[in-house]
């Protein structure tokens, strides 16, 4: 162990807690630019949800609400798995920590996949932006800038989503290999932090796009 | 006059980080904060040449009242291009990326940034960013403005402009990256006893840069990303004829765009600091004053964008809020600058080339700021809105401050980057020059635009043209004085005199290490045990060896 650890320190930092704590920073100042990333987007949605509130309510009921609930509550799990992950890492578990990540990894896939599915039915019913959108309702316009807006954060999201089951995998191998011990868990903690946003980031896309019209008939 | 150099040990170690390794290689792949500093100057002066070149077949244009020389397409891409190059890939990175980059890890006695390959990360994407808009020139240039305006931009532009918008967004991550090295490297990896209010006034600053960086940029990005969307997918994001709003775009776009001026603004203010210490051997005045006013700068900046937009239709009530919070932002600004003013009352000061850039910093900076106050004021602006008193005014805050504190930056820290020393001659001889240059090129615009130049036309009533003239014969000036530097700093790199380790007698730990530092800055991690700026207080007779 002793030999183990001048490996993990990188050699401009000054030991092993000074390096954490620099990874840690780093990494929550960059999920606060993604917060501002994301943040244009729903300035965006804010401002024509208040605009065109009739559309946006026409709109929300188009989507598949049934899928997205269950996609919600995949996503909820996978982090869970995400944080136990973590904890057997830290804990030296490579088993469990291998297990976890597999499980998390499977999870994102599953919500791509049923992500992909309701894509396709947008495409089916003619209701992607651009030249084949139809929309037989008034606010032709607004309806299709709100199905506009729903791709691009979706969208967006799960392109956040197929980088870190790309990150996940890649950490699999490496934890095949050894390479996360009680000492050196740090990276895994720092997915897990990217794993959640992404997953708090759903936890608002979903009622915006999805509930705002489900109490009126 | 050149410095001498105090006697130093002559064992110090040969080896630095210029004769570490040596190859391309060593250089492409290089994690060493000081020769990706390095990789960062020598891009960042192309295209600052290439902006520079852009200017001039602006400025030749202008000389007659015809449009003769170009078509006006063409004169639109010119300015455009101007714009794009020296703001995205000139001012915002210029300081930061090159001076911060090398500087930040030795003021602080850290051995590198925290994430040394999310560094070089930054420069690669950055020169992706800079391939997208060299080839946007190939393919026929953008018309739109540095602003991007819609539905102009998503609309009616032609189609470089989604290459020319990756070129930005790519450009802005770049800086992204270079923010989050900052901030974690400057709370994490001090040298033991560098307290907060212990750091260079250098550090303070990039601190409130990269906070700006940092929540700015990604706003920008995604309003990149929705013009790219809208242009592709034809949504009406901000396409009024499609729904959408157009203003959503400006008031995106300011959000960031305003704040990018302090990003190009405050490393400038962090390197006056420094300069005004060295030069009048004393303590700043009024050192926390000056550190939170960066912080409050940062925030402030944030809350004031809607003062391009008072024209735009935006709400009334709003535009008062915006002109509020406009005058407040002078403030700090204020603070700073008097501040400055009152280190150097009294003071011993050696008016080096450093030091005279500092000089010219302060009163273009001053000048600048307070049309800037005109320009806040919603009455006068609506009548000098889109004239060449804007361009008069931001050219004065953006490109007359930072270029100051860039070139002054570079005078000042040459020594330490490459261990020689350049002509003084010289080096005052082209700060004067530049001085001169800059206030004849940019002072008549103040005039004509008051008179109602407009800005953006290639051709314009005869009255304009006396004014014309001297704007273009002040950049004539301007760029000689400019091309200069690159002759000098170029002939000491091979014939220059050894700098020695402390050539100005500077506070500071970048100053304590060999000039070129060694490859892990510090034989041994330094501890700080006083303030920043300790000079001596001039109570006794002092004889000082640096002036
Ligand atoms: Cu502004």
């Amino acid at each position: 162990m002793a030999h183990n650890q001048p490996s993990v320190v990188a050699p401009y930092f000054r030991d092993i807690d000074q390096q954490r704590e620099a990874n840690t920073l780093g990494m929550w100042v960059f999920l606060a630019t993604e917060v501002m990333f994301f943040g244009g987007l729903f300035m965006a949605y804010t401002v024509y949800f208040f605009n065109y509130p009739d559309a946006f309510h026409e709109g929300s009921r188009e989507l598949n609400l049934i899928l997205a609930s269950i996609n919600t509550f995949v996503l909820l799990t996978s982090s869970l798995t995400m944080a136990l992950a973590v904890r057997s890492a830290q804990t030296d578990n490579r088993k469990w920590l291998i297990i976890f990540l597999i499980a998390t990894i499977v999870l994102g896939l599953v919500f791509l996949g049923l992500k992909g599915v309701e894509y396709g039915e947008k495409f089916q019913h003619h209701l992607v932006p651009g030249p084949h959108f139809e929309w037989d309702g008034s606010f032709f316009y607004e309806v299709q800038l709100f199905f506009g807006l729903y791709f691009a954060t979706t969208g967006l999201h799960a392109l956040h989503m197929i980088i870190g089951v790309g990150v996940l995998t890649y950490f699999v191998f490496k934890a095949f290999r050894g390479h996360f011990t009680s000492v050196s868990y740090d990276p895994v903690e720092m997915v897990g932090l990217y794993w959640h946003f992404v997953d708090i980031a759903w936890v608002f896309i979903f009622p915006l796009y999805y509930l705002i019209d489900r109490t009126i008939q | 006059m050149t410095v001498s150099s105090p006697p130093v040990k002559l064992e110090k170690p040969p080896q630095n980080y210029l004769n570490w390794a040596f190859g391309i290689k060593s250089w492409l792949l290089t994690t060493d904060h000081k020769r990706i500093a390095i990789l960062y100057l020598i891009t960042v002066t192309l295209f600052f040449a290439l902006g520079g070149l852009a200017a001039s077949l602006v400025r030749f244009e202008l000389i007659t009242p015809q449009g003769d020389l170009m078509s006006a397409d063409n004169y639109n891409k010119s300015f455009t291009l101007h714009g794009m190059l020296m703001v995205f890939f000139f001012l915002i990175p210029g300081i930061p990326a090159v001076m911060g980059n090398f500087l930040i890890p030795l003021m602080i006695g850290a051995k590198d940034l925290a994430f040394p390959r999310l560094n070089l990360a930054s420069w690669y994407v950055f020169m992706v960013g800079g391939l997208f808009t060299m080839t946007v020139i190939v393919v026929g240039g953008v018309d739109t403005g540095w602003t991007f305006y819609t539905p102009y931009s998503s609309t009616y532009s032609n189609g470089a402009v989604i290459l020319a918008a990756l070129g930005i967004f790519a450009a802005g991550f770049a800086s992204i990256f270079t923010a989050i090295n900052f901030v974690v490297t400057i709370h994490k990896m001090r040298a033991p006893g560098l307290t907060w209010f212990r750091l260079p006034l250098f550090v303070w600053a990039h601190y409130a840069t990269s906070i700006i960086i940092l929540l700015g940029t990604p706003v920008l990005a995604i309003t990149i990303l929705m013009v790219g969307i809208e242009r592709m997918f034809k949504i009406g994001i901000f396409d009024p004829a499609l729904g959408g709003d157009p203003l959503l775009f400006q008031h995106l776009f300011w959000f960031y765009s305003h704040p990018a001026v302090y990003i190009m603004v405050l490393p400038s203010m962090g390197v006056i600091s420094e300069l005004i210490t060295a030069f009048t051997r004393r303590r700043i005045f009024g050192y926390k004053a000056i550190a939170l006013s960066s912080l409050a700068i940062a925030l402030l900046g944030f809350l004031v964008w809607g003062h391009h937009m008072f024209v735009s239709g935006q709400s009334v009530y709003a535009g008062l809020v915006f002109s509020a919070i406009t005058f407040m932002v002078a403030i700090p600004s204020a603070i700073k600058v008097f501040n400055w003013t009152a280190t150097l009352f009294k003071g011993t000061i050696s008016f080096t080339t450093p030091m005279l850039y500092a000089l010219g910093f302060i009163g273009l900076f001053t000048i600048g700021g307070l049309t800037g106050l005109f320009l806040g004021a919603a009455a006068v602006d609506v009548h000098v809105t889109d004239t060449y008193f804007v361009v008069a005014h931001f050219h004065y805050v953006m490109v007359g401050a930072t270029i100051m504190a860039y070139m002054g930056a570079i005078h000042f820290w040459w020594p330490k980057i490459t261990g020689k020393l350049y002509n003084e001659g010289w080096g005052i001889s082209s700060a004067i020059i530049i001085f001169v240059g800059f206030n004849l090129t940019f002072m008549p615009q103040f005039i004509m635009g008051y008179l109602g130049m407009p800005r953006r036309y290639y051709a314009y009533p005869d009255e304009f043209q006396i004014y014309h003239i001297a704007s273009s014969a002040g950049a004539a000036i301007l760029a000689f004085g400019y091309v200069l530097p690159l002759f000098y700093l170029l002939y000491s790199l091979f014939f220059g005199p050894k700098a020695g380790d402390n050539p100005w007698n500077a506070k500071g730990l970048e100053w304590t290490t060999a000039s070129p530092p060694p490859h892990e800055n510090f034989e041994e991690t330094p501890i700080v045990t006083e303030e920043a700026y300790a000079y001596p207080v001039p109570q006794k007779a002092e004889v000082t060896s640096g002036a």
